[in-house]
């Protein structure tokens, strides 16, 4: 599989990052070396293989569905570049 | 008396013991070290004032005979753990000023036990390099040259300034991530020590998360002493990472010095990888004669899924990195650049934030996540995954423990490996353990030709760490320890 320029735009895209017109063939150019490499894979026969879902055997951990943390709106906002109160502040969405 | 900065952690903790000097003296004493030391850019941010309060607070329990394991010992932190308070960005720009305000699992674990915060360590942004040459913050110099060079060196990545500041003694020991290789690469350059324990032995609560099911916490220590009990702090089980397995730490310095008579070492005959440099092929027989000298047996094993674990590792690490990072987007914290409505604003602060290669592996996972690819290639990837475990798992019927070289090669010059795929395969012999979640270290081993260290890497049962101390110390006490000391 190889990809070309309009699904480096399409991918960028989906990942939200701007990518500027120069720079899409060098990164479509990037992307194919990295997935040719990727490409062995295909001549490994995992007809009858499971995926591997964790490293040791072990039952999901449960707890006690409860609240034991919150209550600091203040702290969780302090790091926002902006902020009203306790809001994240965003550009207009909803007309 | 010799600089507190040359002692090891046992070293220290002994002198501070019989008071010999405080830990406000050994604190000060790497606090000047580092000053003279910035042209390395190991260190992103200092915390001095942080670093004495600390030292402060240890002198008084010592002198009222209390103390952790750790007490007084000053200690570097990656820039990936969350330290409240204190200048926490994976080395990227898209965190620009942001100040966690809680305190990882690994670091709370080592201040519990009295350890002093000298500052955050300089990495690859977001963990993604093998040569610290991605981060946002510069380049990390490698504290060793080559024999009658001055020119500067890599220290290996992602855990570059981790490694770059225990080999220059400018921290005692330091906290340092593991998600392909990047505790032992980096310490294999550096001549350092670098382990990565099981998955799920440290807890990953409060680490920025690159790849979820690779990423494990472990130490970079001056040696193999130093390292184990470095683990015993950090090491615990911890309900707010539901990955952190549930079985107790164990005092990994109780295993250093125990007899490896009996130990069966399996020698993977696919780690004889093509173009290996003699002296590394070299490194690694003198190590396998070193462990049978001590009465361990040698054994040649066969891993044959080998060569794919590397092709495998580049797509569930970005795949898990794609969605990790599409976190960053300029709402919650660090870097937003306006834009002309909200998805705007987030393209705009992604393509600002992130660097060049974290991008690219972003989309790579991005496009191997999207619609109609995920079976090709994420599933296949587990599934070879699986295949590399069970190699492991036929092993463990024959060996207690694997020994390989560490890197294919030593330390590099910046700028010299600019192809990714190139710079990926430094991670040829520590991949496969991050993909089969077993413990790995690295131990310095010998020096290269050009006067660089090499290292070995010992491979582990899950959970076997301390079979894994117990044999490098084997290999330590008979290649001798390694100074940067000499170069700069």
């Amino acid at each position: 599989m190889s990809v070309d320029q309009q699904t480096v735009k399409r991918v960028a895209r989906l990942a939200r990052l701007k990518v500027k017109d120069e720079d899409v063939p060098r990164l479509a150019g990037e992307l194919n070396a990295i997935l040719g490499f990727i490409e062995q894979l295909n001549e490994v026969d995992i007809a009858t293989v499971e995926p591997m879902t964790s490293v040791v055997t072990m039952k999901m951990k449960m707890r006690q569905d409860e609240v034991t943390d919150g209550h600091y709106p203040q702290k969780i906002v302090a790091n926002a570049p902006a902020k009203d109160d306790d809001f994240f502040m965003v550009p207009k969405v909803v007309e | 008396m010799t600089s507190l900065t040359a002692l090891t952690i046992s070293a220290a903790r002994e002198g501070l013991k019989k008071k010999q000097f405080s830990a406000l003296e050994l604190t000060d004493a790497y606090l000047a070290a580092m000053e003279k030391a910035r042209l390395l850019n190991a260190y992103v941010v200092e915390t001095p004032e942080k670093a004495r309060e600390m030292a402060r607070a240890s002198d008084a329990r010592l002198a009222a005979g209390q103390g952790g394991a750790l007490e007084g010992i000053p200690l570097g932190i990656k820039d990936l753990f969350a330290t409240e308070g204190v200048h926490t960005q994976a080395c990227s720009h898209i965190l620009d000023g942001f100040k966690p305000q809680y305190e990882s699992t690994v670091s709370a674990n080592l201040w519990r036990d009295g350890a002093v915060m000298l500052g955050k360590l300089n990495m690859d942004e977001f963990a993604m390099g093998s040569s610290n040459e991605t981060s946002y913050y510069g380049n990390v110099i490698n504290p060793w040259k080559r024999k009658g060079s001055n020119a500067a060196l890599v220290p290996g990545g992602s855990s570059g300034g981790s490694a770059a500041a225990v080999a220059a003694h400018i921290c005692a020991a330091a906290t340092a991530t593991d998600t392909g290789g990047s505790i032992r690469q980096p310490a294999a350059f550096t001549g350092t020590v670098g382990m990565k324990p099981t998955y799920g032995r440290c807890s990953r609560w409060g680490i920025v998360a690159f790849a979820s099911s690779l990423d494990q916490a472990g130490p970079i220590a001056r040696d193999v002493r130093d390292a184990a009990i470095m683990l015993k702090s950090m090491a615990s089980v911890d309900p707010k990472d539901t990955t952190s397995v549930d079985l107790p730490v164990p005092d990994y310095e109780a295993a250093i010095g125990r007899p490896i008579k009996g130990l069966r070492v399996g020698i993977p005959k696919e780690y004889r990888v093509d173009g290996m440099p003699a002296e590394i092929d070299a490194l690694w027989q003198k190590g396998a004669e070193w462990l049978k000298a001590e009465g361990a047996e040698i054994v040649e094993i066969s891993l044959p899924h080998t060569k794919y674990a590397l092709p495998a590792y580049y797509i569930v690490a970005p795949a898990e990195a794609s969605s990790n990072l599409a976190r960053y987007d300029g709402v919650r914290y660090g870097l937003r650049v306006p834009g002309d409505d909200i998805v705007d604003m987030y393209e705009n602060s992604r393509a600002a934030g992130f660097g060049r290669e974290v991008q690219r592996r972003i989309l790579i996972g991005t496009y191997v996540l999207s619609a109609g690819y995920y079976d090709a290639y994420y599933v296949r990837a587990q599934k070879v995954r699986t295949l590399i475990k069970q190699d492991f798992d036929k092993a463990w019927s024959e060996v207690d423990l694997v020994l390989t070289p560490a890197t294919p090669s030593p330390a590099f010059a910046p700028g010299e490996i600019t192809d990714p795929v190139q710079m990926y395969l430094n991670d040829i012999f520590t991949v496969t353990v991050n993909m089969a979640g077993l413990p790995g270290i690295a131990v310095p081993a010998g020096l290269s030709a050009d006067g660089l260290p090499l290292g070995l890497q010992l491979i582990g049962k899950p959970f076997g760490e301390e079979t894994l101390f117990q044999a490098a110390a084997a290999i330590e006490q008979a290649a001798g320890r390694f100074s940067a000391w000499p170069c700069w």
